[in-house]
C-alpha cells in the first residue's frame, strides 16, 4: 500500500520534471532574474540536487507535513486540510445521490426493459453520460443560479458555506454541485446495473427462487439485486474515493468550492509541484484505502470469496 | 383408485421468437395419480422441460401462448393469475432442476434458501423453519445437517447440492414433485443415489413424481408410466413394461439402443439416432420423426394419430408401421447389432 503511494509520487515527480518550462526556480525569481539569483533559489529549494534526492526530500517533507508550495510558501498539508470540508461535503452528498438514483434508475429500467420508461431512462442516461461536467455546471449556473443572465436565481451562484456555520445554507449552496457531479454517475451506474440485472434475471437460481413461490418483489430485491449490485459496489468504491480525494476538480472549480480539487486546479495553473504532489498522494491514498474497503465489502457480499 | 392429482389435456405451448413461432409443446395429454411416477423421455428440444416448467407457470411471458388445460385437483393452472400461482409453486408443486451448480443462489446459506421456501408458504417463525430445514436435510441424506445447514452452496458437492434442491422442493410437502433431468449433471454413482432418493421420498411424502430425462435407463427402476416425446409431441405412451419390452415407435427403439446394457450381448457400438431433432418453427410434414426414421415409407407423409395399436390397452403410439413388422425389426436397433446402427 505504501509502495503504491511511493510509486505514484515518483511518477508525478517525473512527469513534472520532464514537462517543458517546468523550472520553478526561474518562475520564483521573476522576469528580471539574474543567473545568480536563480542559482541561489535552486540551492535553497534543493533543486541542484540529483533527481532521486530531490524526490526523496519532497516526499519526506510531505509525510512530515513540512512541505510548502513554491509559489506562496504555504504549507501543503494545511491547505489540503482547509479544503477537506468542502470536498467531503460535495463528495458525500453527491455519492448518496448518484448511488441512490443510479440503483433506482437502473432497477426501474431493467424491470420495464423494452417499454417506454426503459427507453426514456436509457436516452436520459446517455445524455447524462455524454454531457461534459464543466459545460453542465456552467449551464446550470447560468440558468438556475445567481443572476447569470437568465433572470432565474433559484440557487446561490457558487461558493461554499460551512456546515457548522449554517446547515441550511450549506445544503442550499451544494444542491447544484451535487447534481452536476452526480448526473454523469447516475447515468453510468444506471446503465451498468440495468445490464447486470438483465443478466442475473436469467440465472438458474432466480428460476429456483420463482419455483419456490416467492413474490416477484422479493425475488427482485433479495435474489436479483443482491447479485447485480456486487459490481456496482466496486465501481462506487473507486469513484467515491476519487471524488473524496479531490477528484472533482471541474465541479469544484465551476462552483468555486474551495476544496481539494479546487486547490489542485490552482496549483496546476501555477505549475506548483509540491501542492500537486500533496493532492495527488492524498487522492491516491483514498483510492488505495477504498480498494481495500471494496475488497472487504466483496467478501461480505459474495461468500465464495471469503475462503479463497 | 388413487387420487388423480393432475390432468393435462391437449397442452400447447408456443413461443414467439424473432425467427418465427416455436411450437415447443404440441398437444400433449397425460394424467398423474398420487403415488405414481411418470417418466417423460426425449432428446434435447423435444419439449419435456417446457412441459414441466409450464406446469409450474415458469414459462409465462409476453412471448408465450398456451392452449389446452392443466388441471391440478380440478383447477386449471393455465388460468390462474401470476400472483395466485405463487401459492402453487413450491407449495403444491415442487421442482428440481437440471444443474444443481447454478440452481442455488451462491450468496445465501443453504439453510436460508430452504427456510425461505417454507416461510413463503407457511406462517412459521425463523426457528421453526430452521428446525424443519435441518430435518429435511437429514431426510435427503446430508450428513451432519445441524452444521451443514449454515454452509454456502459452494461448500457442497454437486450431489449434495442436488439433495439440498430436493429438500427445498419438498419443504412444503407438495403433492407433485417435478424432477427436470435431476441427474444429468451428476456422475453415475450419484445419479443412482438421487433416483433412489426421489423414489423413497415420494413414498415418505405421499406425492406423485414427474421425472424428466433423456436417459431411459435412469427411470427404468422407478417409473410407472412413460411418455416418449419428440418435437413437442407424445410419440409413445405406455406402462414402463410396454415401453421397455414392446416399444412401438422407431424413435423409442433408438433411445433404448443408446443405453449401454449388461443384460444383452455387447454391441460393437451403441446405437445413435442419425441426424438431429427437427426445427420446431418449421416442423417436417407428416410424422415428425420421418426424416430420421430408417423405416419410413409413403404413408408417413401423413402424421399418424396417437392411438392404441397393440393388444395392451393404454399403450399408445404414433407409427404407421405394421406391429408384426416392428416386432421383427426393432431388435436390430435396440441391441445395436446391425450395420445400419453402427
Amino acid at each position: 500500500m505504501l509502495l503504491v503511494l511511493l510509486a505514484v509520487s515518483f511518477i508525478v515527480y517525473f512527469i513534472f520534471i520532464v514537462i517543458p518550462g517546468g523550472d520553478p526556480a526561474q518562475r520564483i525569481a521573476g522576469k528580471v532574474a539574474t543567473q545568480a539569483n536563480i542559482l541561489a533559489i535552486r540551492k535553497k529549494l534543493g533543486l541542484d540536487q540529483s533527481f532521486i534526492v530531490q524526490w526523496y526530500d519532497l516526499v519526506k517533507a510531505l509525510f512530515t507535513a513540512k512541505l510548502v508550495s513554491y509559489s506562496n510558501q504555504t504549507n501543503v498539508v494545511d491547505q489540503i486540510k482547509q479544503g477537506l470540508p468542502a470536498t467531503f461535503s460535495l463528495a458525500i452528498g453527491a455519492g448518496i445521490i448518484w448511488f441512490g438514483f443510479g440503483v433506482l434508475v437502473g432497477t426501474i429500467s431493467a424491470v420495464t426493459a423494452g417499454r417506454i420508461s426503459d427507453r426514456a431512462i436509457t436516452a436520459l442516461a446517455l445524455i447524462g453520460i455524454s454531457m461534459p461536467v464543466a459545460w453542465l455546471g456552467l449551464i446550470l449556473r447560468f440558468f438556475l443560479a445567481g443572476d447569470g443572465g437568465s433572470g432565474v436565481s433559484w440557487f446561490p451562484d457558487g461558493g461554499y458555506v460551512p456546515l457548522s456555520a449554517n446547515p441550511a445554507q450549506w445544503f442550499y449552496h451544494l444542491i447544484l454541485p451535487w447534481l452536476t457531479l452526480a448526473v454523469l454517475f447516475i447515468g453510468f451506474y444506471g446503465r451498468v446495473l440495468r445490464s447486470n440485472i438483465l443478466d442475473t434475471i436469467n440465472e438458474d437460481f432466480v428460476r429456483t427462487a420463482k419455483a419456490k413461490g416467492l413474490s416477484s418483489r422479493r425475488i427482485l430485491v433479495k435474489h436479483v439485486l443482491r447479485a447485480s449490485l456486487i459490481p456496482i459496489v466496486t465501481l462506487f468504491g473507486l469513484d467515491f474515493a476519487s471524488v473524496l480525494g479531490g477528484g472533482a476538480i471541474i465541479t469544484e472549480t465551476v462552483y468555486n468550492l474551495h476544496g481539494v480539487g479546487w486547490y489542485a486546479a490552482q496549483s496546476i495553473a501555477s505549475e506548483d509541484l509540491p501542492p500537486l504532489m500533496g493532492v495527488t498522494l492524498f487522492g491516491a491514498m483514498f483510492i488505495v484505502v477504498f480498494s481495500l474497503l471494496v475488497d472487504i465489502a466483496y467478501a461480505y457480499l459474495d461468500p465464495r470469496i471469503r475462503l479463497s | 383408485m388413487a387420487e388423480r392429482l393432475l390432468e393435462v389435456k391437449d397442452l400447447n405451448v408456443k413461443f414467439a421468437t424473432e425467427d418465427g413461432i416455436v411450437q415447443a409443446v404440441d398437444g400433449i395429454s397425460f394424467d398423474l395419480e398420487r403415488g405414481k411416477v411418470l417418466g417423460i423421455v426425449g432428446e434435447s428440444g423435444s419439449g419435456k422441460s417446457v412441459t414441466a416448467m409450464t406446469l409450474m407457470g415458469l414459462t409465462r411471458g409476453i412471448n408465450a401462448r398456451f392452449d389446452g388445460e392443466v388441471l391440478y385437483k380440478g383447477t386449471d393452472l393455465l388460468q390462474v393469475s401470476d400472483r395466485d400461482m405463487q401459492n402453487y409453486r413450491g407449495n403444491e408443486l415442487g421442482i428440481i432442476f437440471q444443474d444443481p451448480m447454478t440452481s442455488l443462489n451462491p450468496v445465501y446459506r443453504i439453510g436460508e434458501q430452504i427456510a425461505e421456501a417454507i416461510q413463503a408458504h407457511e406462517n412459521v417463525g425463523k426457528r421453526a423453519a430452521r428446525a424443519r430445514t435441518i430435518e429435511l436435510l437429514r431426510q435427503v441424506g446430508i450428513p451432519n445437517p445441524e452444521s451443514r445447514v449454515d454452509d454456502f452452496p459452494h461448500q457442497f458437492s454437486g450431489g449434495m447440492r442436488q439433495r439440498a434442491m430436493i429438500a427445498m422442493a419438498l419443504s412444503c410437502n407438495p403433492s407433485i414433485l417435478i424432477a427436470d433431468e435431476p441427474t444429468t449433471a451428476l456422475d453415475v454413482t450419484i445419479q443412482a443415489q438421487i433416483v433412489e432418493l426421489v423414489s423413497r421420498l415420494k413414498d415418505d411424502f405421499d406425492s406423485a413424481v414427474i421425472f424428466i430425462t433423456h436417459d431411459l435407463g435412469v427411470i427404468a427402476d422407478i417409473a410407472d408410466e412413460i411418455i416418449v416425446m419428440y418435437a413437442g409431441r407424445v410419440v409413445e405412451r405406455g406402462s414402463k413394461r410396454d415401453v421397455f419390452y414392446d416399444p412401438q415407435m422407431p424413435y423409442t427403439w433408438g433411445l433404448l439402443g443408446s443405453i449401454p446394457r449388461l443384460d444383452r450381448p455387447r454391441p460393437e457400438r451403441l446405437h445413435t439416432i442419425e441426424g438431429s431433432p427437427p426445427s420446431l418453427i418449421n416442423p417436417p410434414e407428416g410424422c415428425k420423426f420421418r426424416p430420421r426414421c430408417p423405416h419410413a415409407f409413403d404413408r408417413c407423409m401423413q402424421e399418424p394419430g396417437l392411438e392404441n395399436r397393440v393388444e395392451t390397452p393404454g399403450h399408445l403410439d404414433r407409427c404407421w408401421l405394421d406391429v408384426d413388422y416392428k416386432r421383427e425389426h426393432r431388435d436390430e436397433t435396440i441391441s445395436g447389432g446391425s450395420t445400419e446402427a453402427a
